[in-house]
């Protein structure tokens, strides 16, 4: 195996617990944090391609991980948000039993 | 596969793990401030300076404290936690093991291909440098996404009055 397969299988394994958080638990939180993982996963690949690709000298890879670095924290920002609200409605972070939309 | 890599590998599996399988939801956010440690780890392993250190300012120093802060808000001592995951638990970890196979599958069917030779190290100044000339316009974007972000934020989960008088 190489190190560029290790890294990428690394990165599957997490992407891979983080789809089962966010598919499993009933916590909307961590949900939201299980997305995160996922996130960080795609990250994981931005670098490992940069690093074990043919130019690492450029900034390419780089760039993409930074800027994918900002939108994850403006979805948590937003995300975190939204289950703040729906839970000043509802009075549960439960998912199970968040199954209205009508106010 | 150098034993770092091992090290780092442990410490990002066994606290994504964590996170995702503790009962408590602070323990989660501890376990998970682990795992983006250890990316940041990773990052830096990888010969990615700056986006090592920005991981750890963003994840570990912002993500994981507004998470804290969410759970908190949200999370009553008495709650008795009798069930953490969904009456359908099972099929969540089988889709999810089945993407790992066919990711994993994918991974290891690939010939191997020779790994760069020369090490790979970008400075911070050539970030800075591409980050105002070639990637301004990039820049300027998530800017004012995050700006967007932010007012959004604040106006969705700001108590308005009417709410608490009905």
């Amino acid at each position: 195996m190489t190190p560029l397969q290790a890294c990428l299988l690394l990165s599957a394994l997490l992407f891979a617990i983080g789809l089962a958080g966010a598919l499993t638990r009933r916590n909307a939180i961590l949900v939201l944090i299980g997305i995160e993982l996922m996130l960080n996963a795609a990250n994981i690949n931005f670098i490992a391609f940069w690093h074990y690709g043919p130019q690492p000298s450029q900034t390419t890879g780089i760039m993409f991980a930074i800027f994918s670095i900002g939108v994850a924290a403006a979805e948590a920002a937003v995300g975190l948000a939204i289950i703040l609200a729906a839970y000043r409605h509802s009075r549960t972070t439960d998912l199970d039993k968040m199954n209205s939309l009508k106010g | 596969m150098t034993l770092t890599f091992l090290i780092i590998a442990f410490l990002i599996v066994a606290g994504t793990a964590a996170a995702m399988g503790f009962r408590n939801p602070i323990h989660c956010v501890l376990a998970l401030t682990v795992s983006f440690a250890g990316i940041a780890a990773l990052y830096l392993e990888l010969g990615a300076q700056f986006v090592g250190f920005t991981q750890i300012m963003v994840y570990v120093g912002a993500v994981a404290i507004l998470a804290v802060f969410a759970i908190m808000m949200t999370h009553r001592p008495g709650d008795p936690e009798t069930r953490i995951f969904s009456r359908n638990a099972f099929v969540g970890v089988f889709t999810a093991a089945a993407v790992f196979a066919v990711i994993g599958w994918a991974i290891l069917k690939q010939p191997a291909t020779s790994a760069a030779t020369q090490p790979a190290s970008v400075s911070v100044q050539q970030i800075g440098a591409s980050l105002m000339h070639d990637y301004v316009l990039p820049l300027e974007i998530v800017g004012l996404l995050l700006t967007a972000a932010l007012i959004g934020a604040v106006v969705i989960a700001m108590d308005r009055k009417e709410d608490n008088a009905k």
